[in-house]
């Protein structure tokens, strides 16, 4: 993501200036990146931790495997607002007192993708978690750069059609 | 140069609403000579500004204003502002509709004597039957162009067809094939032949799909007896101390309201607004809402019993390529209560993007079980079931007074309760659709719930006698002689057979009626 060199951190600086490392975040003043530095997220609005919860909870919510965790961030970075940021916070600590009821110290603390889930089924009909629930399934499927992952190929007019490219080539019927 | 016509012309006929239904009687109309107003709330879009891309289409295309729903129905739950999934545009659902053309069968035309009593169903004979309908049902096929009607060819097998086929036949069905499809499969009537695009949902760009937005409509401004006035709301019909309807009150583009007087009224705005229409227009002569002396107006809410089967492979499929409905089983249409419920239906094929598959394979479902099946998209086939479902006079649209639309107007409120026998007709075709998938190697199989509704009917329907109904075999209303319903609202039952063709065919039927007696001075 373009955020890294906007800030004029190299991968060296960004690992350097982590203060907090979860689990699948390197988490800094200001930004949350991936561990091995290939993207990272500028918050304004947001604590960086809290932005780091919400990313790994969209993965807990919709899991692909074959999905990194850029397409996750881009997915919830637009909560980062001034108007959104008193009621993401408050999920979040919402999800990290669970976390914490649950014998962790936070939700990112929480190892097993099961213990998460079981975290977030015990809130899932909170406004909270259907927001953001809701907004993953065009936040994250509406992202053109996803479709490939999946094999969908999108539009096809601007190519002519599927007509000579394969809407008939099954072989294995 | 196309017509315009005084707001105080009262010589013209105002239709309501450009779709399958009021589009056809516009241009209808238009070729004979009579002059139409056409008020539409939406845009014009033509083929070159459709989006293949399910969402940004969407926001171009779908009929979002407020709305809500009451109800057992999954979609209250799920889509609890979005009961339907029609089109706001000059058009209407024509843009959007997949093109599956069949006809009624003998027996749907008089549902109430082939089924005998139903409880908690308000089944009734359509006033009219095959025989009346059968030539209006050829225009209709030839004015679409329908595969496998006249001489003309079906459309080619897709890959979500071929799975769909192997399996229908595998379990023993005969009746087997790529569809009656308002869709070219050679070009027709000046459009081209499909290109097997994909994006039927999103308004065809090739035009090879048949639409009310560049045939009827532009055709029937060529003759300058057709004025449509787009992004212009209907809020009121107004009538005389007589009884008679005389003009329709909208808002315009500008957000001005407008009275255009009027010779002829037709309501075909869809089966959700047609009725809110009708009660936004009580008065003191007609304190239940206009042509609503039975109380049927907004009741018999139809939507046809729904559902989706999708399959997953062990290899691909690639369904998004090709026509969205693209193939047809008719083995299953026919009524046999020996199958545990009354009526029948179909199965048609289906496809969805990636997108409106995560929204809509299981509408609010989270984790492994839901993502692990859109990991096998590529390998996913798709089939969806349409069935006759009961009218009932609980399933009806409402004024919500609690809330109100940009123009203050109540929104309406879309109750909708399954009746046993739409439940028992879908748990057959959810198991009949798997049986089929299994049989050519499905390794997982998902029972998909009812999209909103793109099949609304019933909602001011025919009927022989004024008590049971709002209009009569005209689509005249019972109670007021110049006032007509032309789209699917008018459905006495709904049959098991998407309803486009049949709204053609009725609304080139009604043109037909209403010039003559337009001729004869009788309106």
């Amino acid at each position: 993501m373009t955020e890294l060199r906007s800030r004029g951190l190299t991968r060296r600086a960004l690992l350097a200036h982590a203060v907090v490392a979860g689990a699948a975040f390197s988490i800094g003043s200001g930004f949350v990146a991936a561990r091995d530095a290939a993207w990272a997220l500028e918050v304004t609005n947001l604590k960086p931790e809290t932005m780091a919860t919400l990313i790994q909870m969209a993965r807990d919510v919709y899991p692909h495997d074959k999905v990194a965790d850029n397409f996750y961030a881009i997915a919830v970075k637009g909560y980062d607002t001034a108007e959104d940021a008193a009621a993401i916070e408050a999920g979040v600590a919402a999800l990290d007192a669970a976390a914490q009821g649950a014998g962790y110290a936070n939700y990112l603390a929480v190892g097993w993708e099961s213990d998460r889930v079981a975290i977030l089924k015990g809130m899932e009909n909170s406004p909270f978690f259907q927001t953001i629930r809701g907004g993953l399934v065009t936040g994250l499927y509406n992202q053109k750069e996803v479709w490939p992952i999946f094999g969908y190929q999108g539009e096809s007019y601007s190519q002519g059609g599927y007509i000579h490219r394969g809407f008939d080539d099954i072989s294995w019927l | 140069m196309v017509a315009k016509f005084d707001l105080n012309d009262d010589s013209v006929v105002v239709i309501v609403g450009s779709g399958a239904g009021g589009g056809v009687l516009a241009n209808e109309l238009a070729q004979k000579g009579v002059k139409v107003v056409s008020i539409e709330a939406g845009g014009r879009y033509l083929p070159e500004d459709y989006i293949n891309d399910e969402w940004a289409s969407f926001q171009q295309l779908a009929w979002t204003d407020m709305r809500t729903t009451s109800g057992d129905w999954r979609v209250a739950r799920d889509f609890a502002n979005l009961p339907t999934w029609i089109v706001k545009a000059v058009g209407g659902t024509s843009i959007h509709w997949a093109g599956a053309s069949l006809r009624f069968q003998d027996h749907e035309w008089k549902a109430k004597t082939t089924y005998g009593p139903i409880s908690d169903a308000n089944l009734l004979d359509w006033p009219i039957d095959t025989a009346e309908m059968d030539p209006w049902y050829t225009k209709a096929e030839h004015k679409l162009g329908v595969t496998r009607t006249e001489d003309r060819a079906g459309l080619p097998p897709s890959n979500n067809y071929k799975v769909f086929e192997a399996g229908a036949k595998a379990i023993g069905y005969k009746d087997v094939h790529t569809g009656r499809m308002a869709i070219n499969s050679a070009e027709f009537d000046g459009r081209s032949a499909c290109q097997q695009t994909g994006f039927c949902f999103q308004g065809c760009k090739w035009g090879a799909k048949w639409s009310t937005a560049y045939t009827d409509i532009p055709r029937g401004e060529a003759t300058n007896n057709l004025e449509v006035r787009d992004r212009c709301f209907a809020v009121k019909i107004e009538h005389d101390d007589k009884g008679k309807v005389t003009g329709v009150v909208y808002i315009d583009a500008d957000g001005k309201q407008q009275l255009q007087k009027a010779r002829v009224v037709s309501v075909a705005c869809n089966a959700i607004e047609s009725p809110r229409l009708l009660l936004n227009s009580a008065s003191s002569m007609f304190p239940d809402g206009l042509a609503n002396s039975s109380g049927q107006v907004g009741r018999n809410y139809m939507r046809h019993t729904t559902g989706s089967v999708y399959a997953v492979f062990d290899k691909p499929v690639s369904m998004w390529r090709g026509t969205v409905m693209a193939g047809y089983i008719g083995d299953e249409r026919h009524h046999d209560p020996n199958r545990g419920f009354v009526g029948g239906f179909e199965f048609e094929t289906l496809s969805l993007g990636l997108p409106f598959t995560a929204a809509f394979l299981d509408p609010g479902a989270w984790g492994r079980e839901f993502t692990s099946a859109l990991d096998s998209y590529q390998n996913m086939a798709g089939l969806w079931i349409v069935g006759e479902d009961m009218p009932r006079e609980t399933n009806r649209v409402t004024l919500n007074t609690d809330v109100k639309d940009t123009n203050g107007l109540p929104v309406p409120n879309v109750h909708f309760d399954d009746h046993p026998n739409d439940n028992a007709m879908r748990d057959y075709a959810y198991k009949k659709g798997e049986e089929m998938y299994r049989a050519v190697g499905a390794t997982r199989v998902f029972p998909t719930p009812p999209y909103p509704s793109t099949h609304n009917l019933g909602t001011n329907r025919m009927s022989e006698k004024p008590q049971d109904g709002v209009v009569n075999k005209w689509g005249q209303s019972h109670d007021v002689a110049n006032l007509f319903v032309s789209d699917g609202s008018q459905f006495t039952t709904g049959g098991a057979e998407n309803p486009t063709l049949t709204i053609v065919a009725l609304a080139i039927r009604q043109a037909d009626h209403i010039a003559g007696e337009l001729s004869k001075g009788n309106l």
